[in-house]
């Protein structure tokens, strides 16, 4: 089953760009039926994007990118971390505390600052993997709880830290200075904005993941519990200890979520902060299957449909949220199509094997053949 | 299944039919437009297109959106100016919100307005990069939205907030009156802080009970009508028998509180005695009305006459940017200590606090 096939990697394409159509299909019926301009959405959503919205589009898909991984570890083992957005706005508040402190220069105080920020997601996180491990509180539960919790914490703390601008009515936490401001790459020829230097954070991030998932004993063991966990108990995985690791490894990675944010372009949490980015990175790992590769082109879809409804108010009047629709209805179909597509490559697998045993027996029959 | 990859392999080849559409007729009106902004500067009554970016809720807010959208909707009957708008989405990236505001530059805007502070940083960053554009923006006076080419259109609430104080302090037998707040913003705290002095000015016994219904960055007590509903509750049943609400759409529920206790209430930014739900009007005293419509009315007004204006312009009673309603007859007989009140605070007499 492991060698690479041209059917295996067919099949793999087709279940988003089938989950692409259906969403194009029904968020057209979806206007159709609201009277609204169906061609001038997709124009807009669908028209090549500026130099200046590639950047932004590339600066989305980093913190989905980093947001979705996060979840991935989790899902791998069966392990569903809900709360990665409580842990990443924990982390990014106590990232955003102490960099604003300045107690380290420039880029020494970037470094600490992701420290910080992985130590307080990984903190978070283990809250909900005690109570699965000790009290056997599903992680569910947990995470959604937690989530709410996070909020308030962090609310609570953000007005003790706050400081007061003259004429301003939001409130945030103490600016990074400038020295720890990251100015950002010019990856993109022709646009004034540029792409938050963290993408190169994201990057490590996804090489790393592969890496340890498919080329460690951890990872090896990770996987093992995901697939039977009966079966990892019997060869010799101590699950707990799995559960703990992976659930503090799944929150330190929410960690970093919000870096790029900060340093590339917030520069301070505050009441602006953007939200949510925990539930898209559910979607976005549930579409790139967890799969590192498949995960940056999810994440780079989901950046690039939130870039391009921008101008669905303004071009087409429209509201943006149209696009909601289509996430939705993109993540509803892939699921569905996944599971045709498994059990098409499994009818497929067993005409396969019927056709050579056919093909054997015809020459010399082999007794073993028929347990396939 | 070789079916649907079939079907899946036309409509994608649609879909990239339509992007190549899309990008086709996407740069005409920017480059068009922009030349066309650049050039008439001088002329008096030259054509403005303006891009208003509204904060969560949109034009149908029945409140503080809702009022710039009249000031526009004026600007367009009297001065012919084109309009795009468009709405927050709730949560989103500065990146998204700075983006809006350029969409409108592309799209050949010539003003660019963001109602609500939530757009100040973003119209800081936007204003630098687009300096031939002229930028409103509404509440805020912060040194991130301050620019050559930035008219940042504040309010004098707390003036507004002193009249229906005293509106509040003369109608009140039981010698106390409360105040919701909806976000303990500084923002809110000068329309309490304006509610007390004005209360006090008018009886200087009084009793005022404030009450905030949350605290920042939770936004939530300005669309909360239970929030609203409950404190105002405890505040009557505490003796008070006039209360203030500076709580947006939790007003509301101050008002269904008002109306079950028997007792009166104000309203806020618009005048809701006309805007309120018909069966909740008659417990409306007055209300504090921000003329938000006036500010961006001005703005585009001057933006016309090619003057515009840039730099902090605070609306207060004298530019006639804050003012109490009259609507329903209750504060007919104290109209004249409130004009005179009114009077005293244009001339300066009355200097009003702005933090209480």
């Amino acid at each position: 089953m492991s060698t690479f096939s041209p059917r295996k990697l067919l099949l793999a394409v087709a279940a988003p760009v089938l989950a692409l159509v259906v969403a194009f299909l029904v968020t057209s019926a979806i206007l159709l039926l609201l009277g609204d301009p169906v061609v001038e959405v997709w124009q807009t959503i669908l028209s090549w994007p500026k130099p200046r919205q590639l950047v932004q589009i590339v600066n989305g898909a980093t913190v989905y990118y980093l947001s979705a991984v996060a979840v991935a570890v989790g899902f791998r083992m069966n392990l569903f971390n809900i709360g990665v957005d409580g842990q990443y706005r924990v982390a990014v508040f106590a990232g955003a505390a102490f960099a604003g402190q300045a107690w380290f220069p420039g880029p020494l105080n970037v470094l600490l600052t992701i420290v910080v920020a992985m130590v307080a997601g990984g903190l978070w996180a283990s809250i909900a993997a005690y109570l699965k491990v000790r009290r056997g509180i599903s992680e569910v539960i947990s995470t959604i709880m937690l989530n709410a919790i996070a909020t308030g914490v962090v609310q609570w703390l953000l007005l003790k830290v706050a400081v007061k601008q003259q004429g301003s009515n939001s409130i945030s936490t103490k600016p990074i200075p400038e020295s720890s401001q990251l100015d950002g790459l010019g990856l993109i020829p022709g646009a004034t904005n540029k792409v938050y230097t963290l993408i190169l954070l994201a990057v490590l991030v996804g090489a790393l993941y592969w890496f340890v998932i498919n080329k460690t004993r951890f990872g090896f063991d990770l996987r093992a519990t995901g697939r039977s966990e009966s079966a990892a108990v019997a060869s010799g995985v101590k699950v707990p200890r799995m559960v703990v690791t992976t659930m503090i490894a799944s929150g330190a990675l929410a960690g970093l979520i919000g870096m790029p944010l900060l340093f590339g372009q917030d520069h301070s949490y505050g009441t602006t902060f953007q939200a949510g980015l925990g539930f898209a990175g559910i979607g976005i790992a549930l579409l790139g299957r967890n799969h590192p590769l498949g995960i940056a082109a999810a994440a780079l879809l989901w950046s690039f449909l939130d870039v391009q409804s921008n101008a669905l108010q303004i071009r087409a009047g429209v509201a943006s949220e149209v696009v909601f629709i289509i996430q939705g209805v993109i993540l509803f179909a892939v699921v569905i199509a996944y599971e045709l597509i498994r059990r098409a490559d499994v009818r497929l697998e067993q005409q396969r094997v019927a056709r050579e045993l056919a093909a054997t027996r015809s020459d010399a029959p082999t007794p073993e053949g028929a347990t396939a | 299944m070789r079916h649907a990859t079939k079907v899946a392999a036309v409509v994608a080849a649609a879909a990239l039919g339509l992007a190549a559409c899309g990008s086709s007729s996407d740069n005409t009106p920017a480059g068009s437009n922009t030349s066309a902004g650049s050039t008439g500067t001088q002329a008096a009554g030259k054509k403005i297109v303006v891009g208003i970016a509204y904060g969560v809720g949109g034009r149908g807010d029945q409140s503080f959106n809702a009022s710039a959208a009249v000031g526009l909707d004026k600007a367009k009957a009297d001065l012919g100016v084109e309009f795009k708008e468009a709405t927050q989405v709730n949560g989103e990236s500065e990146a998204a919100t700075e983006e809006r505001l350029q969409q409108f530059i592309d799209a050949g805007a010539t003003h660019v307005i963001g109602v609500g502070f939530a757009y100040a940083k973003a119209i800081g960053t936007v204003a630098k990069a687009n300096p031939d554009v002229k930028f409103a923006i509404i509440d805020d006076a912060s040194p991130d939205s301050a620019g050559a080419n930035v008219a940042q259109l504040t309010f004098a609430e707390e003036q507004g907030s002193f009249l229906v104080g005293a509106a509040a302090a003369l109608k009140s037998k039981t010698n106390t009156v409360g105040f919701v707040g909806g976000v303990a913003t500084d923002l809110i705290k000068k329309f309490e802080a304006g509610y007390i002095a004005g209360a006090k000015a008018a009886n200087p016994s009084i009793v005022v009970k404030s009450q905030y219904l949350s605290q920042p960055p939770d936004f939530s007590g300005f669309n909360d009508p239970a929030k609203g509903k409950t404190a105002a509750e405890g505040l009557y049943q505490g003796g008070a028998d006039v209360v203030y609400h500076a709580a947006g759409g939790s007003g509301s529920g101050v008002f269904t509180a008002a109306k079950a206790a028997g007792k009166l209430a104000i309203g806020v930014d618009s005048d809701q005695a006309l805007t309120a739900t018909p069966d909740v009007r008659d417990v409306i005293l007055t209300s504090m009305i921000k003329k938000v419509d006036v500010a961006v009315y001005d703005f585009l007004k001057s933006g016309a006459a090619g003057t515009d204006i840039t730099g902090n312009k605070v609306y207060d009673l004298k530019a006639g940017g804050v003012d109490y309603a009259t609507t329903g007859g209750k504060v007919d007989d104290i109209k004249s200590k409130l004009d005179d009140y009114k009077q005293k605070i244009i001339a300066g007499e009355i200097k009003v606090p702005t933090a209480p």
